[in-house]
């Protein structure tokens, strides 16, 4: 690890001089992190923890030390930097708990950052609506809340709509797209949301495991739509845990360990890194890297 | 062509900060998460117009699916709220003494009252309830309280069928000051939604604010004349300063309830209007209404926080 450690400043010098060779030939960057930091406050932690007194403290007097409050600051995202170009796909690693997720929400615009800037082109979304569906309402009428909910126009969703209901598949097995959410099995649930979320277009789209849902035929349509929106989008982020998923779509992956960038480059490279430090031992060298080819 | 690193750094040197703000500069890009401008904020908020009321009407119609009598509980749940408020304070306690029209005098007030009330608490909670949606989407975060508060007001208007069906049940007659009832609900609208908006600052922030509002609107009841007439109970009691009645009058839910009783019943004449209750009116709702909205807006990319 020491010459690895060695060859950051070098690596970061170059990248540096390699961006800027490179948007000089005209590739545009869509997400810009600058040196992120993202911390989160937890109430009720620590000395004060249960005691009412100390609550009623933590309320009155705000002005002193964070700590003696009983507020836990939990570091989730460190000084990370990358910066992301039009075309790219890139996927987002590391075990559970390090800060993708997060790191997602701030380039969402979602959270704030604690230091440091994210600069986007146009707003970037996530790909996810579950929140804004409501399980009494019928299909239906969540196609029409969750295209709304995501800034789609009522004529767009009409246009949309039977693309969308085709997709989800959920019209398959009968009249259920005029049944309320309550009734669907998990799949099929998992499936119009997913299918809510992908009609929109976005500059930058950001996706969060979401293609681990459904059944194999799904998965497969899914994944063709993901790499659809890729070529109507901007640029891709996607979170997942499933290396195969990352090795299908995405052309360059990021590597978060405990809030720190621990690696940036292209999928192969990273993933077998990756690989290796989760021990997966199972994972076969891949007989062929067939890298997606970049469009520049 | 992609940025390789050939030798995977344990931590990411940052590039020199200028270097990438120079970039995100030279191509135009914007802050992520950066609160926008109130203008541009007005403009966002109005091209969510749309989610903002098929959010408040989904919310409505999912409230009562699971029920067998299905929507009729919309107009049957203020009904029974009536009903319970006559037995007490009509039958049991008799403070309708004094009231002419004592049930329709009764159940307007507790109807407006019921719109301002739930409106708040709804307000209180819009933010810190509904934490997955602002963690997930993307959209100017007044569309929430503004949309409980349209929520209250479809809820109203189906109360206002009933009203109207107890009205004519008890001989009050159709009158052209009914007209009356469309700018009152409009004033009282903006009130609430505009102290909507201030409560579900305050309730992101501080989410136990919403176990201390119950006591608080309880109070605040009281002292509107929901189920009395302020000017009668003050003028049976004598050591009472003349301020503390006019003021009590002067409380915007107080002042909306008494615009609501003038125009829907005969008997409740404009000389039990405190002056000016107009622009009364009108002084609340800018208050309430643009005060909030800038209020809210001040935090706006505060929200969903931790």
């Amino acid at each position: 690890m020491a010459d690895i450690a060695k060859t950051a400043r070098e690596t970061a010098q170059e990248t540096t001089r390699e961006t800027a060779q490179l948007t000089a030939q005209g590739r545009i960057p869509t997400v810009i992190a600058d040196g992120v930091d993202i911390v989160y406050r937890v109430n009720g932690t620590g000395a004060g923890r249960g005691s009412a007194t100390a609550a009623l403290n933590r309320i009155v007097r705000r002005r002193q030390t964070e700590k003696a409050a009983g507020v836990r600051k939990v570091h989730a995202v460190k000084n990370v930097s990358f910066v992301a170009y039009r075309g790219e796909a890139i996927g987002l690693i590391g075990t559970n708990g390090s800060g993708k997720s997060t790191l997602l929400k701030a380039v969402a615009g979602l959270l704030p950052v604690e230091n440091g800037r994210i600069h986007t082109d146009g707003q970037p979304s996530l790909l996810g609506v579950n929140a804004a569906l409501m399980n009494d309402l019928t299909g239906e009428r969540n196609v029409f809340l969750g295209g709304l909910a995501m800034g789609m126009s009522r004529e767009q969703i009409k246009d949309r709509y039977q693309e969308i209901v085709d997709f989800s598949g959920i019209n398959e097995k009968g009249d259920f797209i005029t049944l309320p959410m309550r009734t669907y099995s998990s799949g099929m649930a998992a499936r119009l949301r997913f299918s809510i979320a992908a009609a929109k277009d976005h500059d930058v789209l950001l996706i969060d495991e979401a293609l681990a849902t459904g059944d194999r035929s799904f998965q497969k349509r899914s994944e063709a739509r993901i790499r659809e929106l890729r070529k109507h989008a901007g640029t891709v982020f996607l979170v997942s845990h499933n290396n195969k998923s990352i090795r299908d779509t995405c052309d360059r992956v990021l590597w978060l360990e405990r809030g720190e960038l621990r690696m940036d480059g292209p999928t192969d490279e990273v993933l077998k890194e990756y690989e290796a430090f989760t021990g997966d031992k199972a994972a076969k060298p891949k007989p062929k890297p067939a890298p997606a080819p970049v469009p520049s | 062509m992609t940025q390789a690193l050939h030798t995977p750094p344990s931590t990411t040197q940052a590039p020199p900060e200028a270097d990438l703000a120079a970039l995100a500069a030279r191509h135009g890009l914007s802050v992520s998460g950066a609160r926008p401008s109130l203008p541009a904020y007005v403009r966002q908020l109005w091209a969510r117009r749309h989610f903002i009321s098929a959010f408040a009407t989904a919310k409505l119609t999912a409230q009562y699916s699971q029920a067998k009598l299905g929507q009729v509980w919309q107009v049957m749940n203020p009904l029974l709220n009536a009903a319970v408020y006559y037995f007490i304070f009509g039958m049991l306690l008799g403070t309708s003494h004094g009231v002419q029209d004592y049930i329709p005098f009764l159940v307007t007030g507790v109807f407006v009252w019921t719109f301002t009330q739930s409106s708040i608490m709804a307000g209180t909670r819009a933010i810190s309830g509904n934490l997955g949606l602002v963690r997930a989407l993307h959209f100017p975060r007044a569309a929430l309280p503004i949309s409980f508060a349209l929520q209250q007001l479809q809820q109203l208007l189906f109360s206002m069928a009933a009203l109207v069906v107890i009205l004519l049940c008890f001989g009050i007659p159709v009158a052209a000051s009914w007209v009356l009832v469309i700018p009152a609900l409009f004033l009282q609208f903006a009130f609430n939604a505009g102290v909507a908006m201030v409560m579900a600052r305050m309730g992101a922030k501080t989410p136990d604010i919403a176990q201390l509002m119950p006591f608080v609107l309880r109070t605040w009841m009281y002292a509107s004349g929901v189920m009395f007439s302020i000017s009668h109970i003050a003028s049976g009691r004598k050591g009472l300063p003349s301020w503390v009645p006019e003021l009590l009058q002067a409380n915007p839910a107080a002042v909306y309830i008494d615009l609501m009783r003038f125009a829907l019943i005969d008997s409740f004449h404009a000389s039990q209007l405190p002056p000016h209750v107009w622009a009364i009116a009108t002084g609340w709702a800018l208050l309430a209404g643009v005060g909030g909205f800038i209020y809210f807006w001040k935090a706006e990319e505060t929200y969903g926080r931790g």
